[in-house]
């Protein structure tokens, strides 16, 4: 669940990403975080399957819940981090003035 | 275990070998820029667009940084990072420690290998966009 939740969230950045109008949203960043995470995830699910063979298919309901709230949450660590980033370099200008006032 | 300490030691030295591309590729285009020879410039002009070497080192590293980052969440959130010494659980006896480092050379190696090998890809695809959209105009031209 974990590797579908990123695998999703990384789809809808790139999808995002490839309509954007300009680049002062840095999403590129959030692409390549969610996109090397999902990798990552997808090598840790194929060692697991060739531990675990079909009972990998079909996880406790217990499993599965932690598994989709540790989903949602990395993909929530990832929005803070790449706001935090966008934050920080300020490329439209908007915290400098709400500074400045 | 600790499968992400492979691919986060790969985005270490790959964040200092983009740095250091970085600088030598700025410090080559302040030559080029210096260098006034009007043939020079012609033939530069007429170079094909080049996508710079640090900035694919750049999507590695994101992708590297990104990944670890996230999966070392997850191992925090399984208790496999413990905010004490040795932070790592599997440190705490030998067994553990065995299985750590054998996790790390085979889930952990395959991450890494797998990330760069997607990593390949991209950069041959995205040499390919780049040289595709400056040929398109011609192509029209001769259509036209």
């Amino acid at each position: 669940m974990t590797l579908l939740i990123t695998v999703f969230a990384a789809v809808i950045v790139t999808v995002t990403w490839y309509n954007r109008k300009d680049d002062s949203m840095q999403l590129g960043l959030l692409c390549f975080l969610y996109w090397g995470a999902s990798l990552m995830w997808f090598v840790d699910a194929i060692a697991e399957y060739i531990e675990l063979h079909d009972a990998y298919f079909t996880p406790a309901p217990a499993d599965m819940l932690n598994d989709s709230f540790l989903g949602l949450s990395a993909v929530a660590l990832g929005l803070v981090i790449w706001l935090v980033r966008l934050l920080i370099t300020d490329p439209k200008g908007s915290v400098r003035r709400a500074l400045r006032k | 275990m600790a499968c992400f300490i492979v691919p986060a030691a790969e985005a270490i030295a790959v964040t200092i070998a983009q740095k250091v591309e970085s600088r030598k590729e700025y410090r080559m285009a302040a030559q080029n820029e210096s260098n006034t020879n009007a043939e020079m410039m012609t033939e530069s002009a007429s170079k094909p667009f080049r996508i710079p070497f640090s900035r694919k080192l750049r999507w590695l590293s994101a992708l590297l940084w990104g990944g670890s980052i996230l999966l070392a969440f997850e191992h925090f959130w399984h208790g496999e990072i413990i905010p004490w010494f040795p932070f790592l659980s599997a440190l705490a006896d030998t067994e553990g420690t065995m299985g750590m480092l054998r996790e790390m050379a085979t889930v952990g190696v395959g991450m890494a290998v797998l990330i760069t090998l997607v990593w390949g890809g991209i950069c041959l695809a995205a040499d390919r966009i780049a040289s595709r959209e400056q040929a398109e105009p011609a192509v029209k031209r001769i259509a036209a």
